[in-house]
């Protein structure tokens, strides 16, 4: 508290000092208080702590670094810092520890959010406050559809680019015929609604969908369905994610289903998913990545500085996240103010290129941030050459076709 | 048919791990909100004997639980002991905490993302009607073999016949001579040893990670009180009960699944307020 108190009195000083003609402003008198905070929410401790939690942190922390390491350590403010919190998956959380950052702490911006319902509280507030929000970890398309406002982007995926992806490659390859299986929450009510709707489009047919309670242990009754389905489902569409995730692949993997004809393709898939059941139970599984660490050299060589301070390979959020603290950096310079008005306007179709995003654009209809995305293979074990080498990437989407066209958005600011 | 046999399987964990705690409340009348975390850890030592020592699943079926068998003991020992007097809250909340305290130590070693375990056995079982994984009829035959084997011991050795005296009627028990404290402390440790065998033997099937125990500790204090907090034998039946009831749910009704299980547990209670096998006195 002394910290920013005395921050905010330099910053005082400097604004009055400016205002009165004296001394050098520094352009410092266009930042509100002498600084720019970003802060990330998410979920430290619990599901989403591994492919978020603190590896977002240190990536909007490598993010700061690299962008004073390119403009100086003054370029756009005296200052830029980050502060975290945990919303541990909870909207009512998220939601009180979002004001408490925009109003206490002063942040200008709220990075990454996991949890959809979560994702919306502070998209609410983001609204109220007319403050900056980059959503990174969450999936609902809510967020640039009904629910969407001036403030809020989205960045790395939601579902409808999830079941486009995957729905429709693997359909249009010939497994026509689908069996999905859903966790029956918002989450997984929405995938099964974009998958379904995908497949149709490309021609296929979901045979049967089963909600799954949420958590569980046991897949068994639907993993036994499958097989004496008549017709027989092509492949069974899991849209469950986590530990549900590892629970039903293992069982999958337990009834041999894939030897049974039944192949698997998964919604949504982080690599840590990949990491903790090992190689050998996902392999030959197809499904959609915002962006794979060892795609390109470049990827790479940014995974690696990651993976010296973090001990593991950045998921596609962490990079996510990365650009999301540069772009909003960037936005802030060329706006010369961290004025939330201002930085939107300069966001606003913006078009750029990083290492998060290929051919990215922020549409300014919705704050859709576009990138080209991937649909992936995971490896079988004996292509794997290093630790956290599980992907093939065998094709990309561009921007364009990734993401919901805007004819079908629902969008008004 | 085949959803019932699931159900069994899943109903032998909740056996197993309701087997421990109806002992443990038994013979201390401690809830041990900590049996989650020890099937978690039990998960948890087959994995790091198997990623450290190399040391194969079925060495570990043994080995694990022993271990967990003597960490019991010295939380008795240590902890347990020492709030036995008290409200049974107080020794409820110790469990809790060191529920809390246990999940964290792995969450930091290990984050929470579910950690790999590779399947014993692979084959699948023509069982006639239809096929399924070998290595879950083992866990149902395991977790019957095991229960069958703990009941005999109560009812036809004479450590049994002190056990369950000192369940029933502690001062009683007392009052003839029998040192019913000492065999508080195996009694305690066996329970947690039994969560832990429940553990290793879900390792190869389900997901390997530092929260594993929590979601499932709720449904089995349910499968407890419906069995009749306190009777072993009811605690068992009541496992496989609402492994196949939750079975059944997740095909006919999905939305409801995880809320039946507590659904039958109140209808249970206000039909007969011991549970289906306890004794209306023992909750006075």
């Amino acid at each position: 508290m002394g910290v920013s108190r005395t921050a905010a009195l330099a910053a005082g000083i400097a604004v009055v000092a400016a205002g009165c003609g004296g001394g050098p402003g520094g352009g410092d008198e266009k930042i509100s208080n002498g600084k720019i905070t970003l802060a990330v929410l998410n979920d430290q401790s619990g599901v989403y702590a591994d492919l978020s939690g603190k590896n977002s942190v240190t990536a909007v922390t490598m993010a700061i670094e690299d962008f004073k390491a390119e403009h100086g350590d003054k370029a756009v403010a005296k200052e830029i810092d980050v502060v975290t919190a945990d919303h541990q998956n909870k909207p009512d959380v998220a939601n009180s520890k979002a004001q408490e950052l925009y109003d206490r702490q002063q942040a200008d911006i709220i990075l990454d959010v996991p949890t959809s319902s979560a994702a919306l509280a502070v998209a609410g507030q983001a609204k109220a406050k007319k403050k900056l929000y980059i959503n990174v970890g969450a999936a609902t398309t809510e967020l640039t559809g009904a629910q969407c406002n001036k403030y809020t982007f989205h960045w790395a995926y939601d579902t409808y680019m999830l079941a486009n992806g995957t729905g429709t490659t693997v359909t249009a390859e010939g497994a026509k015929d689908w069996y999905i299986v859903y966790p029956d929450y918002a989450f997984g009510q929405d995938m099964e609604k974009s998958f379904t709707a995908a497949i149709s489009k490309a021609g296929g047919k979901v045979l049967a969908k089963d909600p799954t309670p949420f958590p569980n242990d046991n897949f068994s009754t639907f993993l036994l369905k499958a097989p004496g389905m008549n017709p027989k489902p092509a492949v069974l569409g899991t849209m469950q994610a986590g530990g549900d995730l590892v629970n039903l692949v293992k069982q999958y993997n337990e009834f041999k289903l894939r030897d049974k004809g039944v192949d698997l393709a998964v919604g949504l898939m982080f690599i840590t998913d990949i990491h903790s059941l090992g190689v050998a139970a996902f392999e030959g599984t197809k499904f959609t990545d915002a962006w794979y660490w060892n795609e390109s050299p470049e990827n790479r060589a940014w995974a690696d500085k990651f993976k010296q301070r973090t001990g593991a390979r950045p998921t596609f959020a962490h990079a996510a996240n990365y650009s999301a603290a540069m772009q909003y950096l960037q936005a802030v310079q060329r706006a010369g103010t961290d004025d939330s008005d201002a930085v939107v306007k300069t966001l606003e179709n913006h078009a750029f290129e990083d290492v998060f995003a290929k051919n990215g654009k922020v549409r300014a209809e919705d704050h859709r941030m576009i990138h080209d995305v991937y649909l992936a293979q995971v490896k079988a074990k004996s292509e794997v050459t290093e630790e956290w080498d599980y992907e093939k990437i065998i094709k990309t989407i561009p921007a364009a076709e990734a993401f919901k066209p805007l004819a079908e958005n629902t969008c008004k600011f | 048919m085949q959803q019932v046999f699931n159900g069994l399987v899943s109903g032998s964990f909740y056996a197993l791990l309701a087997l421990g705690l109806a002992v443990i409340f038994g013979m201390l009348g401690v809830v041990n909100f900590a049996h989650g975390a020890f099937y978690m850890l039990g998960a948890f030592g087959a994995y790091i004997l198997l990623t450290e020592a190399g040391v194969n699943f079925w060495l570990a079926l043994v080995l694990v639980p022993l271990a967990l068998g003597l960490f019991g003991v010295i939380l008795e020992r240590l902890l347990i002991r020492r709030l036995a007097d008290l409200d049974p809250l107080y020794n409820f909340l110790l469990t809790f905490g060191l529920t809390l305290i246990l999940q964290d130590l792995l969450k930091r070693e290990y984050g929470v993302q579910s950690q790999p375990y590779p399947p014993p056995i692979s084959a699948t079982l023509d069982l006639g009607l239809f096929e399924y994984p070998a290595y879950q009829v083992f866990v149902l035959g395991c977790s019957i073999v095991v229960c069958l084997a703990v009941w005999f011991v109560l009812s036809r050795t004479r450590v049994g016949m002190i056990v369950r005296a000192a369940t029933e009627r502690p001062e009683l028990t007392r009052a003839f001579g029998i040192d019913v404290g000492r065999w508080v402390t195996p009694v305690f440790g066996f329970g947690v040893a039994l969560a832990g065998l429940a553990g290793v033997l879900a390792a190869p099937m389900r997901a390997v990670n530092p929260l594993m125990g929590a979601d499932l500790i709720i449904t089995v204090f349910a499968v407890v009180v419906i069995g009749g907090l306190g009777s072993t034998f009811g605690s068992v039946l009541a496992g496989f009960l609402i492994g196949v009831v939750g079975s059944l749910g997740n095909l006919y009704v999905p939305a409801l699944s995880q809320t039946l299980v507590f659904i039958l547990m109140a209808a249970v209670l206000l039909w007969r307020p011991a549970g289906l096998f306890g004794r209306e006195e023992a909750l006075t």
